[in-house]
């Protein structure tokens, strides 16, 4: 069963333009032990979860502004926070929320800074797509399309100046990937031989435009040939594809040879945001990927089969998993709101 | 003390900063191995090597992007966008990220960042060679932006900006760079040899962010006014013979405004004065302030003298340039008005 899903996932229909030959295809899937098995499946079902509640927040209009759910993508993050260490770095775009998670940021002051509150991780002046924490080496979401391209090239700029070996790990989409800055990021992160990690999470739709309808080439993995960077595309609806892919650019980093590219063939299921009506594509596309791709189910599937959890430790977990959301819930709407004073602060010193 | 001009000045501030503070990179275009297309780098790398003083593509947002990065992280860099009319491809990254990172981390994170650029016109530059851009900078909300006037003060701000956890905006008025300019192209250049603020102290020292200084003491109007136009008003004051107050504002943001407001509720009368371009230019904003504090010391109609409402010329960059006629014609008028 598990070998049959695991096939079934690494052959995910998908045009692509081109077949370059420093292309680099993972067919491959390297099996994940008991405990990785387990943590991945806890870890992507509160992401999951979590922009669950989040969307029921917002469409009660606890939630203000902007919220983009990362709702099918949680095998993206989760694998690669898998393949790198604490002290890596991490930045990525306004779809945020799973990557804040993955680093360890606590729930409750992720939901309250979306619901604006005082102890939101940014006090409230954030919200959705600006939020950070140095104790988790998380740079924040940014939600300029591609610029945290550019800052994420000096993160790893600065670790290699300051002789650590961290990597930073930068997250875009299939969208951002066609911006300029982009490219001088590339170009500069291989001249200077810097320790970043482009992930570049190509689901398909830079917001209602599809990548057949946005991209020159699809094959996003090659956006750095022309800087000798090497790339791979990876299912990134397995999490142990990611996790393995993850290692090797992790590893190629980390020892000094440079960037290096991951096209994380992944899907959304929801809207770009909260108020997209998805009319760009068919209700049976999002439903095909949801019930033959989908990155949790595969890893229940595993478990069940292979005997590592009953049913029942299974909804043990998800009933942990709704309670840690719940209170975070719950403390977003309870907390206080910014004192009105600090609309004036954190300007400059 | 030592002879600099405002180049040898700049060069100076970033040598003291590299020496003291391991954190702290210089990059851009040209900066490492040439030097600089203005020289203010030069010799910079071969002192501090190429991991601290670095040559970049030619890709200001990328540059700029890369050092909010890095100065998010830890590191101090002090950029060099070639030609303050290069800068806009960043501005992007300005406005939205170095700007912004500290409001929107609620000050978890800060940009200790600082972006030098010539800017203003006077060497034939054209419209892509000669803008001043400031007002555009002054605008934002969470960016600092100076214009020093001399090798002094261009020093010690510098200085004070590279050591600020603050993005710093440092527009060097290019015109000033080899001496004391004061508008009359047709005569022999000056230098900064003669000029008492080509004194230069060779170590460290700063000059304080947020406070204007006094270039002439004065009874009959203020002239509240930055960068090379404070030596066309010296200019136009000893012409016209009016015993105006010079004031050099230095940083635009933050503003100095008690120093303005006490000398204009003084004098009564006051122009602003500036190369940038007129219709939103940072012009308006001193109007408006100087009107807030100053309305019942006013004699006058605040007078307004800047750059012409058009790009900056090539052929006709002197038309353009408020030069000494200009400005003095308009302190006659102020002098006669009401």
């Amino acid at each position: 069963m598990a070998a049959a899903q695991a096939k079934k996932t690494t052959k995910r229909p998908r045009k692509s333009s081109s077949q370059k030959t420093n292309s680099t295809k993972n067919l491959t899937v390297s099996e994940f032990s008991d405990v990785e098995e387990l943590h991945s499946y806890r870890e992507m079902l509160l992401i999951r979860r979590f922009e669950e509640k989040a969307g029921q927040l917002y469409g009660m209009g606890l939630i203000g502004g902007f919220c983009h759910l990362y709702i099918g993508q949680e095998a993206v993050v989760i694998g690669m926070q898998m393949a790198s260490t604490p002290d890596d770095k991490v930045i990525t775009s306004y779809r945020d929320h799973g990557h804040m998670l993955a680093c360890g940021m606590d729930p409750k002051g992720v939901m309250s800074e979306l619901t604006g509150r005082e102890s939101g991780y940014s006090g409230g002046k954030g919200g959705s797509m600006h939020m950070f924490s140095i104790e988790k080496n998380f740079f924040g979401g940014n939600g300029i399309v591609g610029a945290q391209v550019s800052l994420g090239t000096g993160l790893g700029f600065s670790s290699k100046y300051r002789e650590t070996d961290n990597v930073s790990l930068v997250y875009f989409g299939d969208g951002s990937a066609n911006q300029g800055q982009v490219y001088e990021s590339f170009n500069m992160a291989k001249l200077w031989s810097l320790p970043v990690i482009y992930i570049i999470e190509n689901n398909r739709y830079g917001m209602g435009t599809s990548i057949e309808r946005h991209a020159a080439t699809t094959d996003f993995s090659q956006r750095g040939a022309s800087f000798d960077i090497p790339g791979e595309q990876v299912d990134g609806m397995d999490v142990r594809a990611v996790k393995a892919a993850g290692d090797r650019a992790v590893a190629h980093a980390r020892a000094g040879n440079g960037p290096y590219i991951l096209e994380m063939l992944t899907y959304r299921y929801r809207g770009h945001s909260m108020s997209d009506p998805a009319k760009y594509r068919s209700k049976e596309e999002v439903q095909r990927m949801r019930s033959e791709h989908d990155p949790i189910e595969q890893v229940r599937q595993r478990l069940m089969a292979q005997g590592i959890s009953t049913e029942d430790e299974l909804k043990s977990i998800d009933k942990d998993v709704r309670a840690i959301v719940t209170a975070s819930a719950e403390f977003a709407q309870t907390e206080p709101e910014p004192d009105p004073s600090e609309l004036w602060t954190d300007i400059l010193r | 003390m030592a002879r600099m001009n405002m180049i040898e000045a700049i060069r100076s501030a970033m040598d003291v900063k590299l020496d003291h503070d391991p954190d702290v990179v210089v990059f851009g275009e040209d900066v490492g191995f040439f030097g600089g297309v203005f020289r203010c780098t030069a010799g910079l790398q071969k002192k501090y090597g190429k991991s601290r003083v670095f040559d970049c593509p030619i890709n200001e947002s990328g540059i700029v992007g890369s050092a909010i990065g890095m100065a998010v992280y830890g590191l101090r860099p002090c950029v060099e966008v070639q030609f303050a009319d290069y800068i806009y491809p960043a501005y992007d990254q300005i406005v939205s990220e170095a700007a912004r990172m500290r409001y929107r981390s609620a000050g978890d994170f800060t940009v200790p960042l600082t972006i030098r650029s010539p800017m203003g016109g006077g060497i034939f530059g054209g419209q892509t060679h000669s803008q001043c851009p400031e007002a555009l900078f002054t605008h934002v909300a969470g960016l600092k932006t100076i214009v020093p006037s001399t090798p002094y003060d261009a020093k010690g701000l510098l200085i004070a900006a590279i050591e600020d956890d603050d993005p710093v905006i440092f527009f060097e008025p290019k015109r000033l760079y080899n001496g004391p300019f004061d508008g009359h192209h047709e005569r022999p250049a000056q230098n900064w040899s003669g000029h008492a603020a080509g004194e230069v102290p060779e170590g460290h020292y700063t000059v304080p962010i947020g406070k204007a200084a006094i270039r002439r003491e004065g009874q009959d109007l203020s002239i509240i006014t930055y960068g090379t136009m404070c030596f066309v008003a010296e200019a136009a004051v000893a012409e016209t013979g009016i015993d105006a107050e010079i004031i050099d504002v230095r940083t635009l943001v933050p503003l100095d405004i008690d120093t303005i407001t006490q000398s204009v509720k003084k004098t009564g009368r006051c122009m602003v004065l500036h190369e940038a371009t007129q219709t939103s230019g940072f012009g308006a904003e001193l109007i408006a302030q100087i009107q807030e504090h100053c309305f019942y010391h006013l004699e006058a109609p605040v007078e307004r003298v800047a750059g012409w409402d058009t790009p900056y010329p090539h052929a006709q960059e002197w038309d353009y340039f408020p030069g000494p006629a200009r400005v003095g014609r308009a302190l006659k008028s102020l002098m006669e008005a009401a």
